[in-house]
């Protein structure tokens, strides 16, 4: 009850701040530079058709009432048509979103598969040799650009070896796990390395904590001690840093999209503010704002579930 | 401390346990060897660093990561611990043996209920969950822990610091251990909770038929409770025999030291009498007696050769080349005082 | 005392060091280390392999690729600095504020940042070049724009746990006014989190700067930045593998190197304390 209250409650706050994210999603857009009647219609278009197409889009209205029909576009989740694209901006947003959800799917696993067993390690033999060389390759991985990384595993795996596509989508379920393998695990190397040290650091703090030798002094067999009392603790603060870059996935790994030729949302996004395409940026920027502030939410409320220390409110 | 007609629980010989890592060695704990009798508390006792709480912590073989006994035997029941396979002593720890910590805020699992806590280490074989819950509840009442009921599912944040020294001292006591090691159990706590602690854990003593092994800096709480004491210092036991004559007729520099350092209504007005000086760095050991920099009594071979610990008197054993030079002028100094006096 | 490989005074952060004052060099003087004009082009000499004449080789257009590393640490160097620099001062006096007064004030400051979290980093960077135009000057103004919010919320949570402590509370009795108390007695003591983790925002930033150059939304072609000529190289990886390697072995060196001495300052200033 207390769960459903506070989730309410969240949920209520969100509206003001999805009202200014509207503000500023709105006269931000029209605050760059170029028109869009004149991309669509060509430089040499007539005034007539110039001024058709014009009223054909709204934008004869006074800009008040453009906003109003933005907000309204808002509400009914129908953000109208591509501009430049034949298609509309929700139809497009779920066929690039299966895209980008299934790649930050696969990176956050992979993350979770490098970084859990590597973190632990680097923790436990944090002042033996082989946990201060984890930590450094880390500090590498972190220092690192993505789209360097990237452009290495491509030129390994895809160019050299030949084991991947160098690029694109594919059309079956069987390719398209196939073309996610090298960006995802180029995102997860990334990501996996600022997860392992957080880990890493959690593991030091719990090791040093007693109920860990209280634990070891019951009796209790040291691979339950593993995962009940070290990952337990140690996974409160790793799901929220790994839920704050799953986030940041989602709204588009734009380097790794546009590394891999992957047609998903980063690479939507990015075409469409470079084309002025105003009804695909509002819509999808407003889209992601809702998934950022939605998933915030669920961090915190996980976050509660899994930590009894904390209280939510 | 010799009396054969009592039961030896637990014996340890020459205990050796070392800090290694790659730029040295430091010798935490050397040459320890005591008895534990069973229903008795052993004290070990001394300043922090001396060794205590890592003797106690190698009772279990439970060592903070660089820390490896090195040598000697840990008998219990006939059978040296130190030789027991990680899966066997897994079965002495909270089975036998029991531990409890100095600070009951992280010796809890924080993300835990403290049911969950107790009913882990329920060693007993084919219980149902049903009894196991039902002894988690008579425990939480044995350690005198209010409406233990509802207290069961709630976790150790929600407890006071005493309550959760209470709980903690349930867990431990929920495989009924025969050897119970506390690891300065009272100094986290405030000075009427401390009291209360002690008073419980003399009476689970009593009622349970344990073994404590009580490790405290605190010559207060072992004088309330402890039958045998060692005194340690710089890794090594300095002085060994029964309490009271621990507290009443020392016969090592060092425990006379101590001793002295304790306040009194009777030397009210005189200033508190303190040992010079800092206990030595464990790794920049002086090379003879550990304590011969800051004893008043110190001649030329307490600074060459280390002293054996010998019996000095039936049961009372000291590590002292100048045992006699401290007992004329401790005599003469009590006789001046007018004082504890001896014998 | 042994040295070591791995870890604490480790062989590694006084090479990351050296890297350094060196990639330092080559920003204040590139003409001490190469005779080249990395702009100029030469049809006579595409794509040449790495020689004694053209060390690293010369790319597409004959310009040589040893030139345009050494100019880029300029300006890679000067993203991650000057980029760094701004948003940390204004971060760290919103998150003081935020934090100090408390109330109205951090109530408003949190829903502003929240609206800035809302938006993921990389987006907001990109629409703002959009606005704006791509450009050196317009790559800055975005990263100013969204860099603060760290330190903001770094600073605040800070505040939070010294504004309560005895200190704080003895200069407010003793009528220090609370721009004093803020400047002089909290800031000094909450300054250090947001140091050590502006160093790696150095880091952070310049990656950033070479990660939009290399979608073609920072510096503009001939600019020689090493983000932006990975991005020009990245056609012809397969022949002419040297204009990729080279400007990505400095931006990884780089990019490591501050983040080795970042982890040794955070290390020193935890021991100090």
């Amino acid at each position: 009850m207390e769960e459903l209250t506070y989730i309410i409650k969240r949920i209520l706050q969100m509206i003001p701040v999805l009202l200014i994210i509207t503000l500023v999603i709105f006269f931000g857009m029209r605050l760059i530079p170029g028109d869009p009647v004149l991309l669509l219609v060509g430089n040499r278009a007539s005034d007539d058709a110039i001024a058709a197409m014009r009223a054909k889009m709204g934008l004869d209205e006074p800009l008040f009432m453009q906003y109003l029909l933005f907000l309204k576009q808002c509400l009914t989740f129908d953000f109208g048509n591509s501009l430049t694209l034949k298609s509309s901006v929700v139809d497009l947003f779920k066929q690039k979103a299966v895209i980008t959800a299934s790649l930050t799917l696969m990176t956050i696993l992979f993350s979770i598969l490098i970084s859990f067993p590597l973190g632990y390690l680097a923790g436990v033999k944090h002042n033996k040799k082989i946990g201060s060389f984890i930590d450094s390759l880390s500090l590498t991985f972190i220092s690192v650009p993505e789209f360097l990384i990237g452009l290495i595993i491509m030129l390994i795996f895809s160019l050299k070896l030949g084991w991947f596509p160098v690029g694109g989508w594919g059309s079956t379920v069987g390719e398209h796990i196939h073309a996610l393998i090298l960006p995802a695990f180029t995102g997860a190397l990334g990501t996996s390395a600022l997860v392992l040290r957080n880990i890493r650091g959690n593991v030091i703090e719990v090791l040093k904590m007693d109920y860990v030798d209280f634990a070891y002094s019951k009796g209790i067999s040291p691979w339950k001690i593993k995962v009940k009392y070290i990952l337990k603790n140690v996974l409160i603060s790793t799901v929220t840093l790994l839920a704050m870059r799953m986030t940041y996935m989602l709204a588009g790994s734009i380097v790794i999209e546009s590394i891999f030729a992957l047609p998903g949302l980063g690479q939507m996004l990015l075409n469409a503010i470079l084309s002025r395409d105003y009804t695909v940026v509002q819509g999808t920027v407003f889209l992601f704002s809702i998934i950022v502030l939605v998933m915030n939410l669920i961090t915190d409320v996980s976050y509660s579930l899994l930590d009894p220390r904390v209280k939510l409110n | 401390m010799a009396d054969q007609t009592e039961e030896v629980i637990l014996e340890v010989k020459n205990l050796r346990t070392d800090f290694v890592s790659e730029e040295k060695t430091v010798h935490a704990v050397q040459d320890v060897s005591f008895r534990i009798l069973r229903g008795e508390t052993f004290g070990l006792i001394g300043e922090s660093g001396c060794g205590k709480s890592v003797t106690c912590r190698s009772l279990m073989r439970l060592l903070k990561d660089p820390g490896k006994i090195t040598g000697g035997e840990i008998i219990y029941n006939g059978t040296d611990l130190l030789t027991l396979k990680d899966k066997e002593m897994q079965k002495i720890r909270g089975g036998e043996i029991g531990m409890i910590f100095q600070d009951p805020m992280t010796t809890l699992n924080p993300v835990l209920t403290i049911r969950e806590q107790i009913v882990e280490s329920i060693k007993e074989p084919g219980m149902t969950k049903k009894q196991k819950d039902k002894r988690a509840l008579e425990l939480l009442k044995m350690v005198g822990i209010p409406s233990a009921k509802e207290r069961l599912k709630c976790y150790a944040h929600q407890f006071s610091g005493g309550m959760r020294q209470r709980a903690m001292i349930a867990i431990a006591l929920a495989s009924n251990p025969h050897l119970l090691l506390a690891d300065e159990p009272t100094t986290a706590l405030d000075v009427t909770i401390q009291d209360q602690i002690i008073k419980l854990l003399k009476r689970l003593k009593k009622e349970l038929n344990m073994s404590l092994v009580l490790v405290t800096h605190d010559l207060g709480v072992a004088s309330q409770m402890c039958d045998h004491i060692a005194v340690m210092y710089a890794g090594r036991i300095m002085e060994m025999a029964k309490a009271e004559d621990i507290f009443e007729k020392p016969r090592n520099p060092y425990t006379y030291g101590l001793m002295r350092a304790i306040p009194s209504i009777e030397k009210k007005g005189e200033g508190l009498y303190s040992i010079d000086g800092m206990p030595p760095n464990l790794d920049d050991m002086p090379s003879g007696c550990p304590f011969s920099p800051r004893c008043e009594f110190c001649e030329e071979i307490c600074k060459k050769e280390i002293p054996e610990l010998v019996e000095v008197e039936p049961g009372h054993f000291s590590r002292c080349h100048c045992l006699e030079k401290m007992m004329n002028i401790k005599g003469r100094l009590e006789k001046e005082e007018g004082g504890m006096s001896d014998e | 005392m042994k040295k070591r490989l791995f870890g604490k005074h480790s062989v590694f952060f006084w090479i990351a060091v050296l890297f350094l004052i060196i990639i330092f060099a080559m920003a204040l003087f590139p003409g001490l280390f190469t005779h080249y004009d990395p702009i100029k082009q030469d049809m006579t000499a595409l794509l040449q392999k790495p020689s004694a004449e053209h060390w690293l080789g010369t790319d597409n257009l004959g310009r040589d690729v040893f030139a345009r590393v050494v100019y880029s640490a300029r300006l890679d160097l000067a993203i991650g600095f000057f980029a760094m620099l701004i948003p940390a001062m204004i971060g760290t006096f919103v998150g003081l504020l935020s934090g100090y007064c408390g109330g109205k004030v951090d109530a408003i400051i949190m829903r502003i940042l929240d609206i800035f979290t809302a938006f993921p980093l990389m987006i907001l960077v990109i629409a703002i070049v959009a606005i704006l135009g791509s450009g050196i000057k317009n790559l800055f103004i975005a990263i100013w724009l969204v860099g603060w919010r760290e330190y903001a919320k770094l600073v605040r949570s800070e505040v939070l746990v010294v504004k309560n402590s005895e200190y704080i509370l003895a200069a407010k009795t003793l009528g220090y006014s609370n721009l004093r108390v803020m400047f002089r007695h909290v800031l000094p003591n909450v300054v250090n989190s947001a140091f050590v983790y502006a160093i790696s925002d150095i880091m952070l930033c310049m990656l950033m700067g070479a990660s939009l150059s290399f979608l073609g939304l920072g510096v503009p072609t001939p600019t020689p930045e090493w983000g932006a000529i990975i991005s020009e190289g990245k056609s012809f990886m397969m022949t002419a593998w040297w204009i990729v390697a080279f400007p990505g072995i400095m931006l990884a060196l780089t990019g490591i190197s501050i983040s080795l001495v970042g982890e040794e300052v955070s290390k020193r200033l935890q021991k100090s304390k």
